[in-house]
């Protein structure tokens, strides 16, 4: 039995006038900013504390949890949202964006309100052109029909936002990354603590979430805490979106609970392509450790069972994986990403990344020795937990589950001399 | 996914400069290479955010939009308007993939390579298009056509293959609608 979708966050996305404002007002659009102008700021942090959502964007922490660690001081407190979906495997926050962009931007407001937070933006990554010029348009209507600006809708709430626009950096997706980019600065995560909360933007308190996690604010608030967490597992409340692709007859997005079983996702992916047998998940985007057919037969897709299973939630990318294809080869094509995101700051990502991406490629290209996948195991060990930022490791962990749990197969590939399907040498 | 044709809204303002206009300017003893538009822009760009830094890279989306790459002179200029030490402006030129520090041909054709679209034929997509146009990866093709490059996860996995070309997406790509959509962007 194929999973339900339960369309919380996306029930209007096949509208087409969804994406602008008539569309949108007229199905619900800009209800609940109203409804949260009347609250007090701190009943709505409340509420999303209460609700249990967690961070969308890849780390999962509790956003209520978050915006209560801003400091109790006048300093000018900013709001970021991240919209530089980079991990491979990730389509969501594009499709929320270019589908409703002001549920994105009604979300903002609210959370913004709640944070007492002036200013916002919204960090886009270059490359998505469609979405930068389908929000762009969003917030000139937004602006022209007063709901952002001054004293919004009577409330004397002031709140301005703005687009940034990034130029092509993985390593912008991480907060402190952002920040810096945002500042002018080469997009190079910084040291925590202290926490963005305390000390991003400029120096000043700033909240960093991403695209998801902003807009399920709306229907928390519009149905309650209580509501919101009757859906999902204890641990994982609310509905996801999950990026299926790869080897799948229907690759998208899907909107479920949380704790959904990975093989009913599948499923509602249309299933395997035609012929061919699941071999491996990469269930949380491509820094997520990979899951055999086996274990996926079992894995639900919140964030306290992927863990369990050594793996983790990430953003909700599922990449399925079919017998066709050689692991190895794969694993060349994610070595590789990770050694060119590197930026460079911390030495064992810098060097590990680019040991990785080496020792991989010359097992792809046929040169391997049985050893390297030792050496391999052993840098990876090394780079974990040593450095500023969550890439380091996000590069560690698929190459030690890649080759702990398909080691017959990169043996065999390795004593072989060259691929066992010849034609998929791509190194 | 449908395009908005509906909404247009340039990044850049709306600059009407072109590259023969600005290099015609060039000529002259005093070269420019900041179109006198596109320094209007930048220069409200520079006022648009809290620090003037942050103004950095929409200034040299701006400079690539007019020539299809960043021109190191151009760099020099940007520095002279914005009193931002060219070293720091190279520095974050440097930083980022989207920027294009050499030329490219009138299409960029830029092929994901990354995990969902190498599952799914991007390798050899990219491979056959290079072949198509007799161009190695990173040049320009003899006509000036195309350069053709491998990048990272575009986010568009659902319709792998795909390419990016100049700002826009082509999605569920073979080879021959690739080669098709590469030659139909060529007359335009």
């Amino acid at each position: 039995m194929a999973a339900k979708e339960i369309k919380l966050l996306t029930e209007f996305y096949h509208l087409d006038e969804y994406r602008y404002l008539k569309g949108y007002e007229a199905n619900n659009g800009y209800k609940i900013l109203r409804k949260a102008l009347k609250m007090q700021p701190q009943e709505i942090i409340n509420e999303v504390k209460a609700s249990g959502l967690r961070g969308r964007g890849g780390a999962g922490f509790p956003t209520g949890v978050k915006w209560g660690f801003l400091p109790n001081n006048d300093n000018t407190r900013y709001l970021l949202c991240n919209a530089d979906e980079g991990e491979p495997g990730t389509f969501k926050d594009r499709m929320m964006m270019e589908r409703a962009p002001h549920q994105l931007i009604e979300s903002m407001i609210i959370s913004a309100f709640a944070i007492k937070s002036p200013k916002s933006y919204i960090y886009i990554r270059g490359e998505y052109d469609e979405s930068i010029r389908v929000v762009t348009q969003a917030l000139k209507e937004a602006y022209d029909a007063g709901y952002l600006g001054k004293d919004i809708l009577g409330s004397g709430f002031t709140h301005d936002m703005d687009i940034y626009v990034g130029a092509g950096a993985y390593i912008c997706g991480e907060e402190t990354g952002m920040i810096s980019s945002l500042e002018g600065l080469k997009g190079q995560p910084k040291l925590k603590p202290p926490f963005p909360a305390v000390q991003g933007y400029l120096k000043s308190p700033t909240i960093v979430n991403n695209v998801e996690t902003l807009a399920a604010v709306i229907p928390i608030l519009d149905k309650g805490a209580a509501f919101y967490k009757s859906m999902g597992t204890e641990k994982s409340s609310g509905t996801k979106l999950f990026s299926v692709s790869g080897s799948v007859m229907k690759p998208g997005n899907f909107e479920v609970a949380l704790g959904t079983s990975l093989m009913d996702l599948i499923e509602l992916a249309g299933g395997l392509k035609q012929g061919r047998r699941l071999k491996a998940v990469i269930p949380g985007g491509s820094s997520a450790p990979v899951l055999t057919a086996q274990e996926c037969l079992s894995a639900k897709m919140d964030y306290e069972d992927l863990a369990a299973k050594g793996s983790m939630l990430g953003s909700g990318a599922v990449i399925i994986i079919d017998d066709s294809h050689s692991m190895v080869d794969l694993l060349g094509v994610v070595m590789h990403f990770y050694h060119h995101e590197s930026c460079g700051q911390c030495t064992p990502c810098r060097e590990g990344t680019g040991w990785l991406d080496k020792v991989v490629k010359s097992i792809v290209k046929g040169q391997g020795r049985i050893e390297d996948l030792n050496l391999i195991l052993k840098v990876a060990e090394q780079m974990k937990g040593k450095t500023i930022c969550a890439l380091s490791d996000a590069a560690a962990l698929p190459a030690i589950s890649f080759v702990s749990k398909f080691r017959d197969e990169f043996e065999k590939y390795i004593l072989e001399g060259r691929a066992p399907m010849g034609e998929m040498i791509h190194a | 996914m449908s395009s908005v044709d509906t909404i247009e809204t340039s990044r850049f303002g709306n600059s009407n400069s072109n590259v023969a206009e600005i290099s015609g300017a060039k000529e002259g003893s005093g070269k420019t290479w900041i179109g006198p538009k596109e320094k209007e822009f930048i220069l409200s760009e520079l006022k648009r955010y809290e620090h003037h830094y942050s103004a950095i890279i929409p200034a040299l989306f701006c400079i690539q939009n007019i020539y299809g790459w960043v021109p190191p002179k151009s760099v020099t200029e940007f520095s002279e308007i914005s009193k931002i030490p060219e070293a720091h402006i190279s520095e974050v030129l440097n930083f980022y993939t989207m920027f294009n520090k050499i030329p490219v041909g009138k299409l960029h054709v830029q092929v994901c390579t990354n995990l969902s679209c190498a599952m799914n034929g991007g390798r050899e997509l990219a491979d056959h298009i290079c072949k198509t146009f007799d161009v190695k990866y990173g040049q320009i093709s003899a006509d000036g056509l195309v350069t053709v490059n491998k990048v990272e996860c575009l986010g568009a996995c659902h319709n792998a293959p795909m390419m990016q070309i100049g700002d826009n997406y082509y999605e569920n790509l073979d080879h021959d609608s690739a080669i098709s959509t590469i030659h139909k962007l060529a007359k335009k």
